[in-house]
């Protein structure tokens, strides 16, 4: 299988969908260049600027346009920079993307794209590191991936580009240079779909996107010390497959989730709920997470580091439900 | 008063007004239709008010009795495949564009039939088999998805246009300013037309709005903009189609101030202790349907018979709209899951 890093698989799978679809399109600040991550490299010299459009620094111009377009018959694919930036679109996102369709009684279908480069690292600072998936993860009418690795990258997108709905696709910015095989033949990751990156028997370690890999981390320090861990990647977060966690928790019988924002009304802790919900018969510890403290993410490189989530949180986590 | 880009716009008619409107200008059947719309706008919200005070309509509704000028002209220069975004106080755009009243009236009622099946409400209506691709609660949001739908126009290659109606006080929203600029970059065909009632809400113009003037602002963008009389359907006919037949040509977007008189409060319930009776008074005064009613009458094209059986066969369209309304089921609680996705599978 070939190997390839998380961005040229995201580059992979935008080049298969503007190739298999002509009314899909690509628009973000800096694209045409393939900044600022390189996932847009190339795509201007073969599908041209009328479909690869870099756009003014305008943000609720360029997701409120795309709506526009999405109603009318285009699939946009936005490049949100960082995803950050959406505040500025937040009203595009929340009220109008989110709603449309519903609000006007199914008249009107809203099927785009919108990547969400995020994540925290090398001191970008408070405006460039945030995860602001629980946000989204909170307003009805969007579907929300986050792909850990670059064939999961590369399916999700695709799919993503071919669902006839608004989906969210958070691609965390230290994953991009990361390498991974990436089937050869066009493969599609659906939504919805967990997967499990590492089985186990001991405790079940839930985690999406970067923290995936420290989860895969701290599983193999925690086998060292004769612990099982196994971790499950949900992939998509809306939709939840659901039943891939209570599978592992039925297993396991202790869960760690491990999210790299903010612990206070995030994504971990609906997480949580899922599993109390689901899976209470079967807990034989209380549900343990890792999260960021609720502090913006800071700049100085010992403070940054403080607040980023990582592996060692998970093992000590891990150990304590294992008492 | 087609003035290019013109800081302030003068009140009185000049030649290039009168030169462009007859460009554009509308026959007689047009004339008579444009009329007719004025009045079903206007009994449509007359009845819709009474409705309202007598318990009939829940939440808010936002009325535009007095505007009707601005929806009409707006709604006769476009085509049925052209596409309108609107505002909180759309009923009249929505008309003008064509849409049914029956839906239209169960919408605001909150019934199953309604066009949105009760999930949208008055400052949420769209109907897509009209092109009205929304009416929207947040101000000025609909100028930022204007540009999309031009550029869907000009990717799929048709000659429609997109209108954009929003407030005088949503123009100074951010998404106002983005949105022009985006679509003036793309030449969009994209027409914005101001519908200034000279208040935002309860704050009045000029406590609102520096420099007075929001069709000077096109000039900052490099697109024509163009103050008209909104009270005078057939001034906002001619800039509109104007702008149309630009923005049908490749010419790009406009920008259309249309001055008009909001009758009525913001919402219903308003009790308007911010605002001198006079300006209402005023604001009767150039009644628009009144006005094209004697610009009618002076070319022989309407008499007195004739209005009596066009304000009868309103009459009856919006009284056949209530009793739909009326007598439409409410929806199911359990509808309220209903419409989210398109595709959803999963159980969750």
């Amino acid at each position: 299988m070939p190997v390839m890093d998380f961005g040229d698989a995201l580059n992979l799978a935008l080049k298969e969908e503007m190739r298999r679809d002509g009314r899909v399109y690509c628009i973000g600040e800096d694209i045409v260049l393939g900044l600022p991550f390189g996932v847009t490299k190339g795509l201007a010299e073969e599908f041209g600027l009328a479909r690869v459009r870099n756009a003014p620094i305008s943000e609720a111009a360029i997701v409120g346009s795309s709506l526009g377009a999405a109603m009318t018959g285009l699939v946009p694919v936005v490049d949100m920079h960082f995803a950050d930036f959406v505040t500025c679109a937040m009203d595009e996102v929340v009220n109008q993307i989110a709603k449309s369709r519903y609000m006007f009684g199914g008249q009107i279908a809203c099927p785009l794209t919108l990547r969400m480069p995020y994540g925290i690292g090398k001191s970008a600072g408070g405006h460039h590191s945030n995860s602001v998936e629980a946000w989204f993860v909170n307003t009805p009418g969007l579907k929300v991936c986050m792909p850990s690795t670059p064939a999961d990258a590369r399916g999700l997108l695709k799919t993503a580009i071919r669902d006839p709905d608004p989906v969210l696709i958070f691609e965390h910015r230290a994953l991009y240079r990361v390498q991974g095989e990436v089937p050869a033949e066009e493969t599609l990751v659906p939504l919805g779909a967990a997967d499990v990156k590492r089985a186990g028997t001991d405790v079940t370690v839930i985690a999406t996107a970067r923290m995936v890999g420290e989860a895969l981390l701290a599983a193999e320090m925690l086998a060292e010390e004769g612990i099982s861990a196994e971790v499950v990647d949900p992939r998509s977060l809306v939709p939840l497959d659901r039943a891939t966690l209570a599978a592992s928790v039925a297993k396991t019988h202790r869960v760690v989730i491990a999210e790299e924002g903010p612990m206070r009304a995030s994504v971990g802790a609906w997480l949580a709920w899922v599993v109390m919900e689901q899976s209470f018969d079967e807990l034989d510890a209380p549900i343990a997470r890792v999260a960021a403290p609720d502090v913006p993410i800071p700049f100085s490189p010992p403070m940054e580091a403080f607040v980023t989530a990582h592996a060692g949180q998970i093992v000590a986590a891990a150990r304590e439900l294992m008492k | 008063m087609v003035e290019e880009g013109a800081p302030t716009p003068a009140p009185d008619a000049s030649h290039a007004r009168i030169a462009r409107a007859m460009t554009h200008a509308p026959g007689p059947d047009q004339l008579l239709q444009m009329y007719a719309a004025m009045l079903r706008v206007r009994r449509f919200e007359e009845r819709a008010r009474e409705l309202y005070h007598a318990g009939r309509i829940p939440g808010f509704i936002h009325l535009s009795v007095g505007q009707e000028g601005v929806a009409v002209g707006v709604g006769a220069a476009l085509r049925r495949d052209d596409y309108l975004l609107s505002t909180h106080r759309g009923h009249g755009h929505l008309i003008a564009k064509g849409g049914s009243l029956r839906a239209l009236m169960a919408e605001i009622f909150g019934k199953a039939t309604g066009c949105c099946k009760g999930k949208g409400g008055s400052m949420h209506i769209a109907d897509a088999s009209v092109g009205y691709l929304g009416a929207n609660g947040v101000l000025a949001s609909g100028c930022v998805l204007a540009p999309g739908v031009g550029l869907s126009i000009q990717m799929r290659g048709t000659d429609q246009v997109v209108a954009v109606l929003f407030g005088d006080g949503a123009a100074n929203r951010g998404p106002f300013h983005e949105g022009v600029n985006l679509s003036a970059l793309w030449r969009a065909p994209v027409v914005f037309v101001c519908e200034n009632n000279s208040w935002a809400s309860t704050t009045a113009h000029e406590l609102s709005t520096a420099g007075g003037s929001i069709a000077a602002r096109a000039a900052g963008y490099g697109i024509p903009g163009v103050a008209v009389d909104g009270n005078d359907a057939l001034a906002v006919h001619a800039a509109v189609a104007e702008a149309v037949r630009r923005a049908r040509g490749g010419d790009g977007p406009s920008l259309i101030e249309a001055k008009t008189v909001r009758w009525l409060g913001h919402h219903e319930g308003d009790p308007q202790a911010y605002r001198p009776k006079s300006e209402v008074e005023e604001g009767r005064r150039q009644d628009p349907i009144a006005r094209l009613r004697a610009h009618l009458e002076g070319a022989a094209l309407l008499d007195a018979a004739h209005a009596a059986r066009v304000a009868q066969a309103i009459e009856a369209d919006v009284e056949d709209a209530i009793a739909f309304a009326e007598s439409s089921p409410l929806p199911e609680p359990h509808h309220a899951l209903d419409d989210l996705f398109v595709h959803w599978p999963w159980k969750d």
